[in-house]
């Protein structure tokens, strides 16, 4: 039992972390179809940049918002001079943005260096929680509260305001979407950057327990395609299902078969898409 | 492109060795290799439209097929050979009845996930693959006939003859009615079946075709590394080789195995003079879209055709 239900909350509180990722992926998947290898590297110079920020004697507060404003930008400034141009080109996409994912992996060497480090995480955050014979990390509850806030937060702009149903409306149709006077380019540049800023929180938050270390952008990429490809492309219900699964089965297959661990996570996910190749929620 | 490229290429493949040093033999030896796995992903790429992210899959399943038989069961290199090619046949028939039920963005990503699965066995199945640490000290291959391809100058040719093997083949394959049936798809899938073809069979099998191939060139790869690792079936290297596609020129074969060669060579002559090879790396990913969407070969055609152009007002 208490296996089980540890297991249960390792495998939610990681799914919570592959949420930050994988939401706004998500969303820029399903409005502009651009398949972003540079989504890693976000979640990576994430954690740098709040580094940076507290080395210098910067509070753990500053540093994610330093770190989601830092990456907004650097997503701003790919998609606007790169990216928006390669429309439909999936090739091009691909290998256009895995450029910029080896350009900000040797950035990250030189400012940086090769180091692993760790994010020191602010000391309320630090300790268990005892509930009778079980051990709840403190700071694996924060984690999961963050994700739970961010997943309200954009559900509630998405369905209840103007905002949102101008996004909602890109996602389904962009070309109708621009017909009837939306500025789809400014919804997009807006929701590439988002999706960037969330994903540099991930990697702050990550930074406190499994650290900043060079090759986290390639190691949690898959990971977080494979949420958004089983969820299905643009939606959120599908990024919220999907990390859930993600984070439990990889959990779960790592402790129970340990040889097969990879294997219990992706050949499922691969069985689900021979089904639903768009994913549970994904429409085509 | 004119008839006598081909030739001379290979007068010149087969004719240098004797002249140059070690290194550079091993260098364009791995080019070779770099070149089949290329050639057999145009199949699919280049020549049908789809493009795969889990190539590396195949590459690394012909590899560790050597790997894991030499080292454990001390099998020759025609039994290696066969196990690895019809391995890599094998798990692409699988992959491709899952892969094949979806198109553009989602062939993509379903084939990157199937990629995962085989990069995640071969990284965690540690009793059989020795997971990170990579299973070394795997022989050159023993062909018998008193030949030893222990040395630079013998694999070389040895690895010429698998490029050339794997190039007639794929050649016979996109020239054939199959082959162009392929092409036809990647133009106009609707129209192909109109014309009564039957599209996904036919894709279905150029991609389990590709898969074959690309799994003879991982036996050829771990034979000359002596050295498999999970590296060999990592995302990035399933990136690389599709750079290596586009970089060359997609829907060619002589393409894919120009951009193997320069990637190769861009791989071991950067890493000597400067530490910022991954930069210069990314560059490459990032100037090839930019200045050349369709490939060296893909510029050079069009610029003839202008020549030809105003050579016909002239």
């Amino acid at each position: 039992m208490e296996f089980w239900i540890t297991g249960l909350f390792n495998g939610v509180s990681y799914g919570a972390l592959l949420f930050l990722l994988a939401g706004g992926l998500s969303l820029i998947f399903g409005m502009m179809r651009i398949v972003n290898m540079t989504h890693g590297s976000y979640y990576l110079l994430g954690g740098y940049v709040a580094l940076s920020v507290m080395w210098r004697g910067g509070p753990y507060v500053l540093g994610v918002v330093a770190a989601a404003l830092v990456i907004a930008c650097v997503g701003i400034a790919e998609w606007n001079a790169f990216l928006k141009r390669l429309g439909g080109q999936e090739l091009g996409q691909v290998l256009t943005t895995m450029g910029f994912a080896l350009i900000f992996q040797d950035m990250a060497l030189v400012l940086w260096g090769g180091d692993p480090q760790t994010i020191k995480i602010p000391s309320i955050f630090v300790g268990t929680w005892h509930v009778g014979t079980l051990y709840f990390p403190v700071y694996r509850v924060f984690i999961v509260g963050v994700a739970a806030t961010v997943a309200v937060a954009l559900w509630l702009v998405l369905e209840r305001t103007r905002l949102g149903a101008m996004m909602r409306a890109t996602v389904d149709d962009p070309e109708m979407a621009r017909g009837v006077g939306i500025n789809v380019h400014r919804i997009s540049m807006g929701v590439f950057a988002m999706g960037a800023g969330l994903a540099a929180v991930g990697g702050v938050v990550a930074g406190g327990f499994v650290g900043v270390y060079p090759g986290a952008d390639f190691e949690i990429l898959p990971f977080a395609f494979v949420v958004v490809i089983v969820g299905g492309m643009g939606s959120l219900k599908g990024a919220i299902i999907g990390s859930l699964m993600v984070g439990l089965l990889d959990n779960f297959g790592k402790a129970l078969f340990p040889e097969l661990s990879y294997f219990t996570l992706f050949a499922p996910m691969a069985a689900i898409l021979a089904v639903r190749p768009t994913g549970l929620f994904g429409r085509a | 492109m004119g008839a006598w490229v081909a030739p001379v290429l290979l007068l010149v493949l087969a004719a240098v060795p004797p002249f140059t040093s070690s290194y550079v033999l091993s260098l364009v030896t791995q080019a070779l290799i770099y070149a089949i796995v290329a050639m057999s992903l145009d199949l699919i790429l280049g020549y049908t439209g789809l493009a795969s992210l889990g190539h590396a899959a195949y590459f690394g399943l012909g590899a560790y097929a050597v790997g894991i038989l030499t080292t454990r069961y001390g099998a020759g290199f025609w039994t290696t050979l066969l196990v690895g090619v019809l391995l890599a046949a094998a798990v692409a028939a699988v992959f491709g009845l899952v892969a094949l039920r979806a198109t553009g963005v989602y062939f993509l990503m379903i084939t990157l996930a199937l990629g995962m699965v085989a990069w995640g066995l071969a990284h965690r199945w540690v009793s059989l693959t020795q997971g990170d640490n990579g299973i070394s000290g795997v022989p050159r291959p023993v062909l018998g006939f008193g030949l030893s391809l222990a040395r630079a100058v013998p694999f070389y040719y040895f690895a010429l003859i698998g490029f050339l093997l794997a190039f007639v083949f794929l050649r016979v394959v996109v020239r054939s009615p199959f082959g162009q049936a392929l092409i036809g798809i990647r133009e106009s899938e609707s129209r192909m079946r109109t014309l009564g073809y039957h599209v996904w069979l036919h894709k279905y099998l150029g991609f389990v075709i590709a898969g074959a191939v690309g799994g003879f060139a991982g036996v050829l790869w771990a034979c000359y590394q002596g050295f498999v690792s999970p590296g060999e079936l990592e995302l990035t290297t399933s990136v690389k080789i599709l750079l290596m596609v586009a970089l060359g020129g997609r829907g060619t074969l002589l393409g894919p195995a120009l951009g193997a060669l320069l990637i190769a060579l861009l791989e071991n002559l950067v890493s000597v003079y400067t530490h910022r090879w991954l930069l210069i790396l990314g560059a490459v990913y990032i100037g090839t879209i930019v200045y050349a969407p369709e490939g060296i070969l893909g510029a050079v055609r069009q610029w003839r055709m202008k020549g030809d152009r105003a050579w016909a007002r002239g």
